[in-house]
């Protein structure tokens, strides 16, 4: 159980796992995800469950520091010593109508199994994909297959538009009924989404990813205020709804341990900047 | 001395226990070894003299599962040690763990008649020196159950009921949602007290024994309850009440404002404590509050000496002679340097710009009159804030029960969120569920957690044997 048997490189530093664990998939639902732990040293790593099908479990990691670089140096073969999940209440999947799905960075990968959930269920989808580069986008293929229509943000125009996922998000909303906004990626960003959801009234869940160390409600470390009540994200989340979020505080808590984890800048990418 | 008459002829009784070897005070707040060094072979002895071998033994009724002290005690006296350990394993599958976390003060040599003329017989430490010393390997049991029973969580509680089910004959599987068992033996209290290697040892027999294990299963999220109800001919829940409370004052959330389960996690479960080499950091200031006076708090603050801080300071809302702490804990932490604020209340956290901690906003406490407990209720001062700096701070304040328990549908909770129980039997409101431990009666002690796991297993062996009887009518 827990066997890598396919291990890419699918963008700068981002890398897709794909590993056997059939309890997982049976139980898995949209929007939850699961915590890996290499081996005994190594810390407990929440990642989102992207895929599952026939026992297989996909996840995407982006390196950022030193528990997502040692997953990324695993090869195809090696096994996680633990792997428990799935943990966290699934999204809120149902018809609502005109859907703007929108991932930043490695959001992209969390967001895509509940856009893929909600198309199914009857819902129009258009998506809105940020990224720093065209080197750093994912999953724009997979998106393109269920919106009726993909655009794509980079801060340096290298890919679609020149700018962020907000730019776009404004215009949609001054054109067109949006029912809905899905909005995954770092925490700035899903911010900034909810201010614009809240201008124009609109809904917008949001998922919170805290740093985290049991993942199963006992440690307090995920803790956020919603609607100025203290929850665990781990077990009352990960999706809220954006505007009950207290943001200024969440994002200044993931810097709680910033002094300990080393600064990720230095890793350099495995694969040639050419992988895509 | 006291004389002391036993078979006629006069002794000279020690009035104290027998001393235990501790690790110096000084060399202990850095490193992680246990404090506590244990009984050789002739402290044992001497401290088994000690006993009367009294006729109405009391300490027996101290115990919460009952162990025959003074029968194991006796056997000590022949030099029959296995033997010994024999006797507590009857009632007690725990014993290295028990005789170093439980609070005898309180339990068993409460009751000792030696107490009311010196100090009582160091029980726990006779049971911790069996526990350490000798084993005695379980075999898988020669009964045979066709039933299957599943117990969730693989805290003291689930361990006991998972033993004395599985000792019947029936097929036994804990579910446990860590990679390891031993509930809050493994992830809350501290190596230095007790090491995890010991929690490992005596968690291992349960596999001997042929009961299943199953890690990283978190029922109501990785498997649903449902499923285990319906798959199972009986269930005990013994998940503890892992949640951290928090008082919920303002600035509860600025950094480096923590939870007590938060900094033990990271430091027992995750061995942070050894960071880098293991890959989870921990953190640590140089001037640190914790706030309450149990165990937990206790720990907390010794933990953090060690880790480095260099002024911990306790601060608790009630005085010294209300401290709820194992007197040993309380003892140790005084010995190693925390210091203690006494009938003061947090009020607020303040932030610097950062939204980091500052300072801690406080109020003098008067005590009132005794509440329903018979403990005095804390009242603050009016007009008496005060603000004292510190760059970090843990509220060990207390557990509550898990909202996981949510999505154990059908399961009727009471107004505090614990599982409703009949206290007799200990079953639930769904006929082939049982629930005991700290999630019935919230935070509590290792041994009743273990006591509840005991009368369940009864219970369910009852409940079990019964639908056996109707089947064959
Ligand atoms: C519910 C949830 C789902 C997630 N899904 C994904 C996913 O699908 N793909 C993905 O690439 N990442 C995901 N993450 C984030 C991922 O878990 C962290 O990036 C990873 O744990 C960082 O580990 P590190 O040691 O490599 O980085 P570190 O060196 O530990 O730290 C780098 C940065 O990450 C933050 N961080 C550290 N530990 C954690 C933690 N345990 N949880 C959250 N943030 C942390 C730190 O504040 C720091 O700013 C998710 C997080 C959560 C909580
Ligand atoms: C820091 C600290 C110090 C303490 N010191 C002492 C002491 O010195 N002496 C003493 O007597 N008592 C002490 N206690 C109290 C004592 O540890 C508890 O009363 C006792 O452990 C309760 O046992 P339990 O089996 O009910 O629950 P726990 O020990 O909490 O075990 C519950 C287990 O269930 C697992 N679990 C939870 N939810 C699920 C789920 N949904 N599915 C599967 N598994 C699940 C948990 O991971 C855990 O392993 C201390 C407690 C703490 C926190
Ligand atoms: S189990 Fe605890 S209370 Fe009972 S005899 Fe042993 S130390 Fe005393
Ligand atoms: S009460 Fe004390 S002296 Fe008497 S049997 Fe028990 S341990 Fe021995
Ligand atoms: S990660 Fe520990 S409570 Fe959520």
């Amino acid at each position: 159980m827990n066997e890598i048997i396919e291990i890419n490189c699918i963008a700068n530093l981002t890398y897709e796992i794909i590993f056997c664990n059939g309890e997982i998939c049976e139980n898995s639902k949209p929007g939850q995800f699961l915590i890996l732990q290499k081996d005994e040293f190594s810390e407990r790593v929440p990642l989102t469950i992207v895929n599952c099908e026939d026992g297989k479990v996909r996840v995407i990691i982006k390196v950022v520091g030193r528990s997502s670089l040692e997953i990324s140096e695993m090869k195809v073969g090696d096994s996680f010593k633990n792997v428990v999940g799935p943990l966290g209440n699934h999204s809120e999947i149902r018809k609502y109508g005109n859907i703007v799905c929108i991932g930043g960075g490695v959001g992209a990968a969390p967001l895509l199994p509940v856009t893929r959930e909600l198309k199914k269920t009857g819902n129009k989808i258009i998506s809105i994909l940020g990224a720093a580069d065209a080197n750093s986008l994912i999953l724009d293929d997979e998106f393109e297959k269920i919106s009726e229509k993909l655009y794509i943000t980079t801060n340096d125009g290298s890919k679609g538009k020149k700018g962020f996922v907000t730019d776009i998000l404004k215009e949609l909303l001054k054109e067109k009924k949006v029912d809905i906004i899905w909005a995954i990626g770092p925490m700035i960003m899903m911010r900034e989404v909810t201010k614009l959801s809240v201008e124009n009234a609109v809904p917008c869940w949001v998922s919170l990813n805290p740093i985290m160390v049991d993942g199963t409600g006992m440690c307090g470390a995920c803790r956020v205020h919603i609607k100025n009540e203290i929850k665990f994200a781990c077990v009352d989340g990960p999706e809220f709804s954006g505007a009950d979020v207290n943001w200024d505080e969440l994002i200044s808590r993931l810097s709680q341990y910033r002094d300990q984890e080393k600064s990720a800048t230095e890793y350099k990418c495995r694969c040639d900047s050419n992988a895509k | 001395m006291q004389p002391n008459i036993n078979a006629g002829v006069i002794v000279m009784q020690n009035r104290n226990k027998t001393k235990m070897k501790i690790q110096d005070p000084e060399a202990r707040i850095k490193n992680f070894r246990e404090v506590a060094l244990g009984y050789s072979f002739e402290d044992a002895k001497e401290e088994a003299q000690r006993c009367l071998n009294c006729k109405n033994p009391q300490c027996i009724s101290g115990c919460p599962v009952n162990v025959d002290i003074r029968g194991f005690i006796q056997e000590i006296k022949k030099g029959n040690f296995e033997n010994a350990l024999k006797i507590i394993k009857n009632t007690n599958g725990l014993p290295a763990i028990c005789g170093r976390v439980c609070p005898q003060e309180k339990q068993c040599e409460e009751r000792c008649v030696l107490g009311k003329i010196g100090e009582p017989v160091a029980i726990g430490r006779l049971e911790r020196f069996l526990g350490d010393n000798f084993s005695i390997r379980t075999e898988p049991p020669s009964k045979k159950r066709e039933e299957k029973i599943a117990i969730i969580g693989g805290g003291p509680s689930g361990i006991t009921a998972a033993i004395d089910l599985r000792k019947e004959g029936f097929d036994v599987t804990i579910f446990e949602a860590f990679p390891k068992l031993g509930g809050v033996l493994l992830y809350g209290i501290p190596q230095f007290r007790l090491p995890k290697e010991i929690v490992e040892t005596e968690t291992n027999e349960l596999k001997n024994l042929g009961i299943k294990i199953e890690t990283n299963h978190i029922i109501g999220r990785s498997l649903p309850f449902e499923k285990i109800v319906e798959e199972y001919d009986a269930i005990y829940i013994g998940i503890g009440a892992g949640a951290p409370r928090f008082m919920g004052i303002p600035g509860t959330n600025l950094k480096n404002v923590f939870s007590s389960s938060e900094i033990l996690t990271r430091v027992n479960l995750m061995k942070a404590y050894e960071f880098p080499e293991y890959g989870t950091p921990v953190f640590c200031k140089e001037k640190a509050a914790v706030i309450g006076a149990g165990n937990v708090t206790m720990d907390v603050a010794r933990t953090l000496k060690r880790l480095g801080a260099e002024e911990v300071t306790i601060i608790y809302r009630r005085t010294e002679n209300e401290v709820p702490a194992r007197k040993e804990e309380f003892d140790h932490a005084r010995e190693e340097g925390v210091n203690f604020l006494w009938l003061t209340q947090p009020i607020e956290y303040l932030p610097d710009e950062t939204k980091t901690l500052k300072a801690i906003k406080c109020i003098k406490m008067e005590l009132g009159e005794p509440d329903s407990s018979g403990r005095r209720k804390p009242i603050p001062i009016e007009g008496s804030e005060f603000i004292l700096d510190f760059q970090m701070v843990v509220e060990a304040i207390g557990q509550k029960s898990n909202s996981v328990l949510k999505a154990f549908e059908g399961l009727q909770l009471n107004k505090w969120g614990y599982i409703d129980v009949n206290e007799e039997t200990l079953q639930t409101n769904i006929e082939n569920v049982f629930a005991g431990g700290d999630i019935v009666t919230g935070s509590a002690t290792v041994i009743l957690a273990m006591g509840a796991g005991k009368k369940a297993a009864e219970s369910i062996l009852a409940f079990l044997n019964e639908k056996k009887e109707v089947k064959t009518l």
